[in-house]
């Protein structure tokens, strides 16, 4: 799935007015600020992973006891096992020490500790969606600034109604229909995991075989973000390039290509990469889907089996890393933000 | 310059209603216009009347897997069976007209809760100075960087399965955008002078969010919510692709998961895995682009682009 955010085309402007300027508040502020609020949210996502998973009506014992034969004792010691038979206060206070000492728990389908296979998980997922992103950021990048220079242009035509088609795929469906051609039909590259069981040990033939099994679900990722990209960028070159200081850069009779690579983009890439920065949240939302169709060993396959399961501590430890890793980019997009907008950096 | 004393005649809500009404026709000549947008309504309402009459165009019976003994498992699309047939020897054309009623509706009924919510808090948030209206934004801003489909997810897991779940689950994830524009529009407004005139005149907090501020912000919202449709549909499909829909209700998604389920994708049953999909494409694309050509009528800056 993409981000919740549709690619409308006033995304810039509806959410840059939202912030007053703050007169004299120096670099520090602003980063004890930002941090701050980052700060907050982790903490409200800690709780929340609390609450969801005990005070909402499913009970989460009840929930695995209906998918299996269970006796009434059986139910007893796994409501011990998960802490359920203490009070409530008693189980947060257990749940925040745990949190901070890092102790999701056990999980219920691989029977091995939720960390340690968050751990295991997680850098396959790094290396899948940072691939994507960055093929996904150049290329949303560079189209969507030609498409917006030459506003109806047949290219722009063209690139802008094809990323609006793939903003309405629905990623998993993408994931699907790619493994069909390439990996079912064509056998071009394989149909799942990261490394075959017959892989080259060395390693450039390791690398070799862990790239043929990327292709794939790659392509998915980038495809489906490359279009939201493209479309900021557009919109927001197709701004700057009405601005007062590209016609002065023209009357002083400078060439188009230097207004656009010299005046325009730096402009333009402002908006951009905080938004960029921002969708970094839908991006790995959608290595949920991508992950369980291409078997990729990450954390978005585990969550798919901690669903499937249903495996509660694990769901509950892939939610809060999740979490974690959206809020600590969302700030590194305001640091960044602050770093690119000289205005925000004079506040 | 109030209409009421220059037409004595009319009450000012009266007044107020004829304006709004003026108002509607003249987006609808505008709507009609837009080629792309009144493609995507006419092939919305093709769509919805064949999910509204499901039960019509394919009795429920043809879905009864014990009726269906004698059909041919995973036949391709031919004249017999128009889009071929499921690994239950079920057409696969009558469990996309039930489909199409789910995902439609589940898609519309997340969408109005999250419109529901995201307009309150985005108008309460703005309107609302002090402690309230920075809880409120913080609350907001939370939201907006929560991955709503890995939250929507852990709500699904952890209540009870069904479709009423998935439309929570969807509705009260994926509010904090609207919420967000909402607030600043309502800024916006808040700063006009009437709302100034009517504070003057005594109007408290419920008249001005009522009278004022729900008028101000209802265009924004309404175009908000038919780009907002296309992202629930896609939501919904994804989640009952994990699994999380109820099995026993067809949706494009859950037909999705269960043609993952059987490998169908590598195991050469294309129609199965190419149809609903497109399905899905093709209504969301009708939404975005109905929401666009709402979008780009009611905000005018955007109408040169």
């Amino acid at each position: 799935m993409s981000s919740s955010v549709p690619p409308s085309t006033s995304a810039i402007s509806t959410e840059a007015n939202a912030e007053e300027p703050q007169r004299d508040s120096s670099f520090l502020r602003y980063i004890s600020t930002k941090l701050g609020g980052a700060a907050l949210s982790l903490v409200m996502v800690v709780i929340l992973g609390f609450f969801l998973f005990r005070i909402l009506p499913g009970d989460p014992v009840a929930a695995i006891a209906r998918e299996r034969q269970m006796t009434p004792e059986q139910v007893q010691l796994l409501r011990e096992s998960y802490g359920l038979d203490k009070s409530l206060g008693e189980q947060f206070i257990d749940y925040i020490v745990n949190v901070f000492t890092l102790n999701f728990g056990e999980s219920y389908v691989y029977s091995q500790s939720v960390s340690s296979l968050i751990a295991d998980y997680f850098w396959p997922t790094v290396l899948l969606t940072g691939t994507a992103a960055i093929l996904a950021i150049i290329l949303g990048l560079w189209l969507g600034t030609r498409a917006g220079w030459k506003r109806n242009s047949r290219f722009d035509k063209f690139v802008s109604s094809s990323s609006l088609v793939f903003w309405s795929v629905p990623t998993f469906w993408l994931a699907l229909i790619l493994l069909m051609i390439f990996g079912g039909t064509l056998r071009w590259f394989p149909t799942g995991g990261m490394v075959s069981l017959d892989a080259p040990s060395d390693p450039l033939g390791y690398s070799l075989d862990v790239i043929s099994h990327m292709v794939l679900p790659v392509i998915t990722m980038t495809a489906v973000i490359y279009a939201q990209y493209l479309m900021v960028m557009r919109s927001s070159i197709i701004e700057e390039a009405t601005a007062d200081y590209a016609t002065t850069a023209r009357a002083k009779g400078l060439k188009e290509d230097q207004i656009l690579n010299k005046h325009v983009v730096p402009n333009a890439l402002l908006p951009t990469v905080t938004l960029v920065f921002m969708h970094i949240g839908g991006l790995i939302a959608g290595a949920v889907t991508v992950e369980a169709v291409f078997s990729w060993p990450g954390l978005g396959k585990l969550t798919f089996e901690a669903i499937t399961g249903p495996d509660l501590p694990l769901l509950q430890g892939t939610f809060v890393v999740f979490s974690a890793i959206i809020i600590v980019m969302n700030f590194l997009a305001d640091l960044i933000y602050r770093r690119l907008d000289p205005r925000v950096r004079r506040a | 310059m109030s209409a009421s004393t220059q037409t004595p005649k009319r009450s000012p809500g009266s007044v107020t209603w004829a304006r709004r009404r003026n108002a509607v026709a003249q987006f609808w000549r505008e709507f009609v216009q837009h080629r792309a947008g009144l493609t995507g309504l006419i092939f919305l309402i093709a769509i919805g009347l064949i999910a509204a009459l499901a039960p019509i165009i394919a009795p429920s019976h043809l879905l009864d897997v014990t009726q269906l003994l004698d059909q041919p498992k995973f036949a391709p699309p031919s004249l017999e069976h128009p889009l071929g047939t499921d690994h239950q020897g079920r057409q696969l054309w009558v469990r996309m007209v039930w489909g199409a009623q789910v995902s439609l509706m589940v898609g519309v009924a997340a969408t109005l809760m999250s419109m529901l919510i995201g307009t309150l808090v985005g108008i309460a948030a703005g309107h609302f100075t002090g402690w309230v209206g920075g809880l409120l934004m913080r609350i907001i801003d939370f939201f907006l960087v929560l991955p709503s489909l890995i939250l929507a997810i852990v709500l699904s897991a952890v209540l009870s399965r069904g479709v009423l779940t998935i439309i929570i689950a969807i509705g009260v994830t994926s509010w904090a955008g609207t919420a967000r524009v909402v607030r600043s529009q309502t800024l916006t407004v808040e700063s006009r002078d009437y709302i100034a005139r009517a504070r003057a005149l005594g109007a408290g907090h419920w008249h001005i969010i009522i009278k004022h501020l729900l008028p101000g912000v209802m265009p924004l919202v309404l175009a908000n919510t038919t780009l907002t449709v296309g992202a629930a549909i896609i939501a919904e499909s994804t989640l009952s692709f994990l699994g999380l829909g109820d099995a026993t209700q067809q949706s494009w998604g859950t037909i999705l998961k269960n043609a993952m389920d059987i490998s169908a994708a590598t195991s050469g049953y294309w129609w199965y895995v190419v149809i609903p999909g497109l399905a899905i494409v093709l209504v969301v694309l009708a939404f975005t682009l109905m929401g666009r050509a709402v979008e780009s009528i009611l905000n005018p800056t955007l109408r040169s682009r």
